[in-house]
């Protein structure tokens, strides 16, 4: 129907047009700077990765580069330590954001009551956050986890735990704990937000009303701290899938594969073997992979936070 | 700062005391829960402060099997960190985390006005365009990152580095400053359109004073994760451009693992974001929750 539009019709707004179309740059040239940027700078390695997915290459051997189709992809989902390092990925993030966000939930709870100095304790909880990844990880794989001047052993040891290996032993917990310590405090402050939002006003009702402090938490705060703690998990999982600096510094993935995550394993193709084409073909798989699960996670998340500021 | 202050803020009553000491027990301080929370408090920061309190030790006070809170304390481990080479690195970190943060200051500030503002159309498009790319692995793109340097002769250059950590706290700093102008009054602009001033004075006059706070937290957290960054890093520099989380691996593969100094080092470098974060906890969250927490 429109596209047989009379042609009278058409030519109005056709000589209004370019007057709209500069107005229209006006408005867009503030943001294409940075929009330019990020396009160039982060959107262009992917469609190299693509590329490169697609080739036999060795960094060594200059000039074996030929293009060898689908083959590494092959390769990709034939490799079990693939497979291997995709399942510790996934028990690294789900465990990790899940435990940490359980935590933080309870300390929230704490934090939202008055004590003294609880300007003081929400300090101390925040600062594991603050530590360089790289410090942090160091610091627990030594002091905290060395099996025998470790304080994690001193302080076990009337249970009679002795010079226990705890890195060694449980190289993925290890890490995990690290991270857990590190994450905690930004699920209790995001719950923190959360509860600090809550219209005060309904819950001196309830409780007026005669409602147990449970009942109260299960029916009235819970269901208000939803989206916070779903913000949290997306937002924890999204930075936490990405961790590198934790297992390189705390068990380099090992023993053998044991503690390897994506990232590292990938690294460890791309860095340590060499091999560029097999290396890109898991990072696409990778990004296919965020991409779906992000998607979904992310407009779900986003959405209902900005309903809820056009409302307010 | 428009954002509650958390200190100030009325104390929960989520976990109300039963109904009839309810109003007393609100406004008092609760015993109970003020133990738990010290010391959980204590458990997570304890590690930070054994860090802190080892770097002060003799390697014979640091490796006891009984460890000791009480010793005479020692700088000597600090005199070893800053005799072995600790300031290029240092310098190399401050800038490529001031300069990266100017840069991204400069890019997002006008990015984010004309995402809120004034805004584009398909203004949902390109936010999300921005943040999707904070969610793709960085190690799939290391790569060509690291092909292209080094075709490039960027490799071990700290202007790579700067290049990077600018892509890579745009999304944040965008969402963030985006969050900041939403909360320009109306009313403000309307007047400052009404007085016909042009964009420019509006801008300068009306807007940045409203969201200058916000500006210097997107820039403390853009500073934060810039100095803490590791994998692009230890990936592409080596000697010339390397930064502190590179030197702090370096030194213990060449000092070996000894605790006092291994702690004396992680201080140093960790101090100055532990500083600058205790300042703007609040902010910390909005950067990472993309401003979706305010």
């Amino acid at each position: 129907m429109t596209a047989i539009a009379p042609p009278v019709a058409a030519a109005r707004p056709a000589r209004a047009r370019p007057d709209r179309r500069r107005q229209g740059w006006v408005r867009r040239a503030p943001l294409l700077p940075a929009l330019v940027f990020t396009i160039i700078v982060t959107q262009l390695p992917f469609l190299l990765t693509l590329w490169y997915s697609l080739q036999s290459w060795s960094l060594v051997r200059p000039g074996s580069e030929h293009f060898v189709g689908f083959s590494n992809y092959a390769d990709v989902f034939k490799d079990s330590q693939f497979r291997t390092t995709a399942v510790n990925t996934v028990i690294m993030t789900v465990g990790t954001v899940l435990i940490a966000m359980v935590i933080g939930v309870g300390l929230a709870l704490v934090l939202d009551r008055k004590f003294l100095g609880r300007g003081v304790v929400r300090t101390l909880l925040i600062t594991p956050f603050l530590v360089m990844p790289v410090a942090g990880a160091l610091l627990w794989k030594t002091t905290m986890f060395d099996p025998t001047f470790g304080i994690v052993n001193f302080l076990l040891r009337p249970f009679g735990i002795g010079h226990f290996n705890w890195v060694g032993s449980f190289p993925l917990g290890s890490v995990m704990i690290e991270m857990i310590w590190q994450w905690t405090p930004f699920m209790m402050l995001l719950v923190l937000a959360g509860l600090q939002s809550q219209p005060k006003d309904i819950l001196e009702a309830a409780s007026t009303d005669g409602a147990r402090p449970l009942q109260i938490f299960r029916e009235l705060t819970l269901p208000h701290l939803r989206r916070y703690i779903e913000l949290g998990i997306v937002l924890g999982a999204v930075y936490v899938v990405n961790e590198f600096d934790a297992v390189y510094m705390m068990t380099q993935g090992g023993p053998g594969i044991s503690s390897a995550n994506l990232p590292f394993y990938i690294y460890q193709r791309a860095f340590l073997g060499f091999q560029v084409g097999q290396a890109a073909a898991m990072g696409v798989v990778v990004v296919v992979a965020t991409i779906i699960i992000a998607t979904f996670a992310l407009r779900l998340i986003f959405t209902s936070f900005s309903g809820t500021e056009q409302a307010a | 700062m428009t954002s509650a202050d958390m200190t100030t803020a009325e104390p929960g009553v989520g976990t109300a005391a039963p109904r009839r000491v309810a109003p007393r027990k609100k406004r008092g301080n609760s015993i109970p829960v003020g133990i738990v929370g010290w010391i959980v408090g204590i458990v997570f920061f304890f590690p930070v402060l054994w860090m802190v309190l080892t770097s002060f030790k003799t390697e014979a006070q640091a490796y006891t099997n009984t460890p000791s809170l009480i010793f005479s304390p020692t700088l000597s481990q600090y005199k070893t960190v800053f005799s072995s080479g600790i300031w290029p690195y240092v310098a190399n970190s401050a800038f490529a985390t001031i300069v990266s943060t100017i840069l991204v200051l400069l890019l997002a500030t006008p990015c984010a006005f004309a995402l809120s503002l004034r805004p584009v159309r398909k203004t949902r498009d390109v936010l999300f365009f921005f943040i999707s790319t904070k969610m793709l692995p960085v190690v799939a793109a290391i790569i060509p990152i690291y092909i292209a340097a080094r075709d490039l002769h960027m490799l071990d250059n700290i202007f790579t580095l700067v290049i990077l950590y600018t892509a890579m706290n745009l999304p944040i700093a965008v969402w963030m400053m985006r969050s900041f102008f939403l909360e320009v009054p109306g009313e403000l602009l309307e007047a400052a359109e009404m007085d016909g001033a042009p964009l420019r004075r509006t801008v300068t006059e009306v807007i940045l004073p409203v969201v200058a706070p916000g500006l210097a937290a997107t820039a403390l957290i853009c500073c934060i994760f810039a100095w803490n960054e590791f994998f692009f890093a230890v990936n592409l520099t080596a000697t010339q451009a390397a930064t502190v989380p590179v030197f702090l691996v370096g030194f213990i593969s060449s000092e070996g693992l000894y605790f006092a100094q291994l702690a004396a080092a992680a201080t140093v470098a960790t101090l100055p974001v532990i500083l600058a974060g205790w300042v703007a906890q609040r902010q910390l969250v909005r950067g990472l929750s993309f401003g979706a927490i305010k």
